[in-house]
């Protein structure tokens, strides 16, 4: 290392909640670059509202700042802590974006503050369309030729340039409305005439359907050092995101010519644009004439490269955080195999698939087709020797209900069609098309899915024929079926038996899976790497049997529900499992966690959180004991299983946390113990359910147990309501009953998160839900310690909490839902497990709950004296949806979750930590002119308060006739009337949210359901889509009014202080 | 007495499709290395056992490329990256004009291939070359096995042919090889102003298209051709199989070479012989470096390149004489890389910049030769 000076001090910009697009692999890479520079001895101060990541624990940054990523708040943690250098590279496109913009500003530069690695002039090149263009063809690489156009004559001189077929795609499209192939001049004629009603601008490109999708992942030195660290191809040809595609490492189709051919202009690439670190560059491949054209460059960590990153094994953001730092790519160690260093490129040994996981059902009205905007919420990465094997692992890890490629119940009615327009689920049409005879030429000219992917999927099918019809399932076949990934289910399934009965079948034949390395050199050198996956293509084991180990479970994929908080559990449990003693085995397949990470467990398994995965490696390992009870649900439900099978669970018995899982067992349990719950029925017939609800009235909750499309939950205020939900829950009967209960309204929800030791309460922690019962606990803003509750209702729910500790005998953590209404307690919900606040709380509190749920679930006794309540400061939790990337969603919240992601804020009191926390989720405060849409006149008289106050503060008032008079009317209140959309007369809401006249949004609903065709619906999905910020909850609306006021009116300063910064009472 | 060979527990693994016509029998063959260990798998390619030096080589792509390299030659190659044949084979133009691997190991195999350019599946391209092949073999499990020994003799044997006992293995390295691949009598290719003796050991193509891309002219030589007598402006020293010291003909004329000042350029089993004509020593590496992405640092330099190589001997850094210096280094394992006189324009590297197949970063070193060429 030369030729730079060392930083004292590094600022790290994180990236804050996760959304579609931007999720916890940054948690990956910014924690990466915190130790790769503390192992430096260089002081790290890092700004992220992220509560829920490793990165923002108190051993990683040295300081840690719970605050918006915005240039203001970024500009005052700079002035604060004069830091001499910016890591812009590891928060994903937000922390570029800041950084970009606090250069722009002159901040960097009056602070003297420089941005380590790329330089953002390297950076700003890449981001910038023109820029980047000029700059390949300056060293003759191709780009994708694309031409924006304001005008017809414009559009048709570009067309000559382009020639057809061509690309339209609207600059501004809703709903990914005007995008699409055009083959001669009168269609684009037309379509621009029709385009530019609505748009000003629409670009125009060159048409790459069909061809190849490959990207690269470049690490390059300041001394020109550069290599490629790992290619991968998409199965899904161009035209599909590379975040919605399949994919796979290294690339399978490609020869020496083009690989090679690739591989030289990326580098050609990144050398021109100066990037030292990481680099991904994406290319479109002509299959049929080897012609390339680069399509995107990101001069930062991205999704892809931490795919890459966990796909070769390859550190890529340590890697890059060395480089930044000056460093010369063989200076760094090669941390995988500790004898190699860095300046290599990894030879792989298996194939590595990814696959995405959607979530389109859970949100009500969203499409499922899917294209070139990324939809996906999350995505699995699974290890075989074989592209088959792979591929059905990746099916099973995505934890959707498939068993596998094949195998499956999905009731598709028209495949070809969802084969031919993709969606979430063409995959697992592909094999229904094939039994019916379809041919892989057939399906290639469809799909444009090179014919070497769609031959693997034919040999699955043939191998799922030879099972079904087979006489015997003898040793061979049976060999063969595990050697292309069937598992023992699908196995049992085509030959109507169960799974138990195939993994004894198996057993007795010696059929077992062998456990392999991954070491980046294919076994060249010998490796000390603990990364380890199963296959069934291989004769030999790698490692042997670990002694005092223990199993962590982890998460599985990010999903709507399940996130980064699970991730979180799960690498504290590991850790604390270790400061014990033990050999830790962490269990994932999610590419984007740190528990993935090379440097977290003893041993790493990049395999299925299915049953007969766990009991493989449970059996190869011989574990003291299992831990379930972190990565969230689908661990949880192994309990049981596993338990059974007689693996050692540790914590809370399997058969008590059965207790709690079962909704009439727990039932039973409250109703023993004396504690009250929302009246239910499981139902199985449609006039019981009728009955029921007019019994216990309306409103009622319906939980389906079977859904054919649409959000699952619905609550229903009356009969109506009611039955036509029944008829979406596509089939009420005995197999599939519906549980309705009793929806209690204008109730509060608190939750209790805590740890407890052998049926007594050790620690808990209250937290309160800013919005009234109804909305998803996941959905809801939350705060702690409480506002709102009264010490007695504090009181009583300790004491529940305590009766349920016990009844349960708890050991380790749990999270208990209550709803209160007029002082009545009621229990919603129980999880036997850590839940998605247990980081919230941690840190809230200052107590690591999970370090003490995985000491006491070990046998320490961790009891002792805990202050969780009285706080000198607030803590609120605030959600961060991705509304603006799922077309068509309503943005209402609701009984069902649908936010991607969360942030939590600390402040001296309740107003200011509020406030800070729906700014880091990206909430923007109005400027001038509000819009108003209440419903309910019950709903208008709670926020008429706050409408004054609105007025008071000089913000200039619209809204909907009936809000209107009733303001006016009622309060006084000067405010303008628009026109509803379906009222047909102007100025209707619409023509001022396009014009831009509302910079800000309140519209309750009338009712906590989603009514697509409503008029609410369009302005809120209007006010999504011009990304104008909007709140849809009425408890919401006054707080955030109220704090407004406070921030506004009373000047109350939203403060910069580090975490540590925050006191507890008595400190 | 016969040597016993242990049967592992191995049992063939893998694709049951592999073969073009599915009715086709499968037949089953056996790796058999010359310390009795055997796998088990299935035989594609030439259905005829044989025998050979057993190697790894850790490339993902590029199998045409590699198996006609002429430095492969009786050589049986097991591949690490499991999946081979994915794009068929194509027309080439490859290496040589011929398959050299003496016999392949794969984990999988694709018969049913994909790429605009391809005519053959490997399989029928192996068949028509007369190259047994296996699948179905745990590779990771072999090469670690190779890795940890070393590289042992073995042999491929299909279905119920007897297998050779161990000490009947032919090892490759007493013959000369070279010999084998080497052209017989010299060829002139292209019409440029300077020329070059180009002496071909096993000279992979892509080295010919190379120097002729730079404009000169290309006198290609058998490997104990004597140029001394000749006029030419440069001399280049080719890759090939086996044991250097088995050219000592060609190390000669070199010798003499090297007492003018004329550039002179070596690549791999070249470069080994250039380090022996200037008086080094060379040694036989455990299990040598076949692969694409080996880290080579230039010394005295802050640059580190990724290279191909293909080799099992190597110039022992200790014996360099003194008129000589280390230029390449192996990042990896710091086994010498190039070496270069420290006054004349002699170098030499162990990688090949001609890649082929491989990453293209050190193409330029054709460069710094043919302008060290047009200087004189």
């Amino acid at each position: 290392m030369n030729k730079m000076k060392k930083p004292k001090k590094v600022l790290i910009l994180g990236s804050g909640g996760l959304r579609i697009g931007q999720a916890g692999e940054f948690d990956y890479s910014g924690s990466q670059a915190i130790k790769a520079l503390k192992e430096e001895g260089i002081y790290t101060v890092l700004v992220n509202p992220n509560i829920a990541t490793v990165q923002t624990n108190s051993d990683m940054a040295d300081r840690v700042y719970f605050l918006p990523l915005t240039k203001e708040f970024v500009e005052q943690v700079i002035v604060k802590e004069k830091p001499d250098a910016l890591f812009l590279s590891f928060g994903g496109q937000t922390a570029l974006n800041v950084g970009l913009e606090l250069e722009d500003a002159g901040v960097l530069k009056k602070h003297g503050v420089r941005v380590l690695g790329t330089s953002t002039d390297t950076i700003r090149t890449t981001e910038d369309r023109q820029l980047f263009a000029e700059a390949l063809k300056s060293i003759d690489v191709d780009v994708a030729e694309s031409y924006a156009v304001k005008t017809l004559d414009a559009g048709l001189r570009a067309a000559k340039k382009i020639g057809f077929p061509l690309m339209i795609r609207s600059a501004y499209s809703l709903g990914g409305k005007g995008s699409g192939k055009i083959s001669s001049e009168e269609e684009l004629a037309q379509r621009l005439n029709e385009a530019f009603t609505s748009v000003p601008q629409v670009l125009l490109e060159e048409y790459l359907g069909g061809w190849k999708e490959i990207e690269y992942e470049v690490v390059r030195d300041q001394f020109d050092n550069c290599v490629t660290v790992c290619n991968m191809e998409n199965f899904d040809p161009m035209g599909i995101h590379t975040g919605e595609s399949i994919v796979v490492a290294p690339s399978q189709t490609l020869n020496n010519h083009e690989y090679h051919l690739l591989r030289s202009i990326a580098q050609k690439t990144v050398r021109h644009l100066g990037v030292i670190g990481e680099c991904n560059i994406q290319y479109a491949l002509n299959p049929k004439t080897s012609e390339y054209r680069v399509i995107e460059i990101n001069a930062r960590l991205s999704r892809s490269s931490a795919l890459a990153s966990k796909a070769t094994g390859y550190p890529l953001a340590w890697v890059a955080a060395k480089l930044a730092l000056g460093y010369a790519l063989f200076e760094v160690q090669n941390m995988v195999t500790q004898t190699t260093q860095a300046c290599f490129e990894p030879a792989l040994d298996y194939v590595a698939v990814k696959m995405p996981r959607w979530d389109l059902t859970k949100f009500k009205a969203a499409n499922r087709r899917i294209g070139s905007e990324m939809k996906s919420v999350g995505e699995v990465m699974a290890i075989g020797r074989t592209f088959r094997e792979a591929i059905q692992k990746a099916v099973r890890m995505l934890h959707i209900g498939a068993e596998g490629v094949v195998c499956n119940d999905f009731d598709i009615a028209d495949p070809l069609d969802e084969i031919v327009h993709p969606t979430d689920r063409r995959l697992f049409a592909i094999p229904v098309v094939m039994h019916a005879g379809v041919t892989v030429k057939e399906l290639h000219n469809m799909t444009g899915i090179d014919p070497w992917f769609l031959h693997q999927l034919k040999e699955i099918v043939d191998v799922q024929n030879m099972m079904k019809y087979a006489k015997r399932l003898d040793t061979e076949l049976m060999r063969t079926a595990k050697a292309y990934g069937f598992s023992d289910r699908q196995i049992a399934k085509l030959r109507k038996t169960d799974e138990a009965k195939i993994r004894a079948a198996r057993k007795k034949f010696g059929i077992l899976p062998v456990v392999k390395q991954i070491d980046t050199l294919a076994g060249e050198f010998p490796a000390r790497t603990n990364y380890l996956y199963m296959t069934y293509n291989g004769s030999e084991h790698d490692v042997e049997r670990d002694d005092h180990s223990l199993l962590v479970l982890g998460s599985g994929p990010y999903r709507i529900g399940s996130s980064v908080e699970f991730d979180w559990c799960c690498v504290q449990a590991v850790q604390s499992a270790h400061a014990k003693g033990y050999r830790t085995i962490m269990l994932n397949c999610n590419p984007e966690t740190v528990s993935t990470d090379f440097d977290i467990c003893d041993r790493l398994y990049f395999e299925e959180l299915t049953l007969e995965r766990v009991l493989d490696i449970e059996e190869f390992e011989h574990p003291e004991g299992v831990v379930v009870s972190m990565g969230g649900q689908i661990p949880n439900n192994l309990a049981l299983p596993l338990h059974e099978l007689g693996v050692p669970i540790v914590g809370t018995s399997p058969k008590d946390i059965d207790r709690a899982e079962d909704r009439r067992k727990f039932s039973k349990l409250l109703d023993r113990i004396g504690v009250e719950q929302p009246k239910w029925r499981e139902l199985t017939t449609v006039t019981a359910a009728r009955k029921f609800a007019s019994t216990v009235g309306y409103p009622v909750l319906i939980r389906p147990s079977y859904v054919l499309s649409g959000a699952a939950m619905n609550i229903a205020y009356s009969p109506e309501a009611l039955d036509q939900y029944l008829q979406q829950a596509a089939d009420v009967s005995q197999k599939h009953p519906v549980v309705i209960s009793k929806f209690i309204e204008n109730a509060r929800e608190i939750e209790v998160d805590g740890v407890a030791q052998n049926g007594e309460l050790v620690i808990y922690a209250f937290t309160e839900h800013v919005e009234n019962a109804g909305v998803h606990s996941g959905d809801a803003t939350s705060v702690m310690p409480p506002q709102k509750s009264y010490l007695e209702t504090i009181r009583r729910i300790k004491k529940i909490t305590r009766a349920v500790v016990a009844e349960l005998h708890i050991t380790g953590p749990f999270n208990i839902q209550f709803l209160a209404k007029k002082n009545q307690l009621r229990v919603i919900e129980l999880n036997l497990r850590a839940s998605r606040s247990f980081p919230f709380v941690s840190k809230a509190a200052k107590y690591n709950f999970i370090d003490l749920a995985t000491r006491t679930m070990l046998g320490d006794d961790i009891r002792g004296e805990y202050n969780t309540v009285d706080l000198d400061y607030v803590v609120v939790k605030a959600p961060q949806f991705s509304y603006s990337r799922i077309k068509g969603a309503d943005p209402v919240l609701y009984v069902e979750m649908s936010s991607t992601g969360e942030v939590a804020c600390f402040g001296e009191q309740y107003h200011e930590a509020f406030l800070k926390s729906l700014l880091a989720a990206e909430l923007v405060l109005p400027k001038k002119n509000i819009f108003l849409s209440i419903g309910r006149d019950e709903n208008k008289a709670k926020l008429a308060r706050s409408v004054e106050k609105l007025h008071k503060m000089g913000y200039r008032l619209y809204g909907t006739e009936n809000t209107v008079k009733f303001l006016r009317k009622e309060y006084g209140v000067p405010i303008t009337q628009l026109h509803k959309i379906s009222e047909k007369k102007s100025p209707t809401i619409l023509d001022y949210i396009e014009k831009r006249k509302i910079d800000f949004m309140i519209i309750i609903p009338r009712t906590l359901n989603r009514q697509t065709v409503s008029d609410g619906y369009h302005i809120r999905r209007a006010a999504i889509d011009h990304n104008i910020p909007l709140i849809s909850n009425v408890q919401l609306a006054q707080t955030f009014v109220d704090a407004l006021y406070t921030l506004q009116v009373y000047k109350q300063p939203l403060q910069i202080k580090a975490w540590d910064e925050y006191k507890k009472n008595g400190e | 007495m016969a040597e016993k060979y242990i049967r592992t527990r191995s049992v063939p693994i893998g694709g049951i499709f592999c073969k073009m016509n599915p009715m086709e029998q499968r037949i089953s063959a056996k790796i058999i290395l010359a310390d009795g260990t055997t796998f088990t798998g299935w035989s594609f390619g030439a259905p005829q056992s044989t025998d050979g030096e057993v190697v790894f080589a850790t490339g993902m792509t590029g199998y045409p490329e590699a198996f006609t390299d002429p430095s492969f030659r009786g050589q049986i190659l097991v591949m690490t990256y499991p999946l081979v044949g994915n794009y068929g084979v194509s027309d080439g133009p490859f290496e040589s004009d011929r398959v050299q691997i003496q016999g392949l190991i794969v984990q999988e195999y694709s018969a049913e291939y994909s790429h605009q350019e391809a005519v053959y599946s490997l399989s029928q391209w192996l068949t028509r070359e007369g190259v047994p092949a296996v699948y179905g073999v745990d590779t990771r499990a072999l090469t670690k096995k190779l890795r940890e020994h070393g590289v042992m003799l073995g042999q491929i044997v299909i279905g119920s042919d007897t297998p050779k006992e161990a000490h009947a293995l032919e090892d490759p390295n007493i013959r000369n090889l070279v010999d084998e691949v080497s052209i017989v009598e010299p060829v002139l290719i292209g019409s440029g102003r300077k020329k070059i003796i180009a002496v071909d050991c096993g000279m992979k193509e892509n080295i010919i298209r190379c120097l002729q891309k730079r404009g000169v002219t290309i006198k290609r030589v058998p490997w104990n051709y004597n140029y001394l007598h000749e006029e030419w402006d440069g001399l280049f020293l080719s890759n090939g199989p086996g044991d250097p010291m088995m050219l000592q003909e060609t190390i000669g004329y070199l010798r003499e070479a090297m007492k003018g000042k004329k550039p002179i350029f070596g690549i791999c089993l070249g470069s080994q012989l250039m380090g022996l004509a200037a008086g080094a020593q060379t040694y036989k590496l455990k299990y040598g470096h076949r692969s694409q992405n080996q880290p080579c640092r230039e010394v005295g330099t802050q640059r580190c390149y990724l290279t191909t190589q293909n080799h099992g001997f190597a110039v022992d850094e200790k014996t360099i004489p003194k008129d000589w210096k280390l230029w390449f280094v192996n990042a990896n394992d710091g086994t010498t890389e190039g070496i270069r006189h420290t006054k004349k324009p002699f170098f030499s590297v162990q990688f090949h910049p001609e890649s082929t197949p491989g990453p293209e970063d050190t193409e330029f070193l054709f460069d710094y030769f043919i302008d060290k060429v047009n200087r004189i």
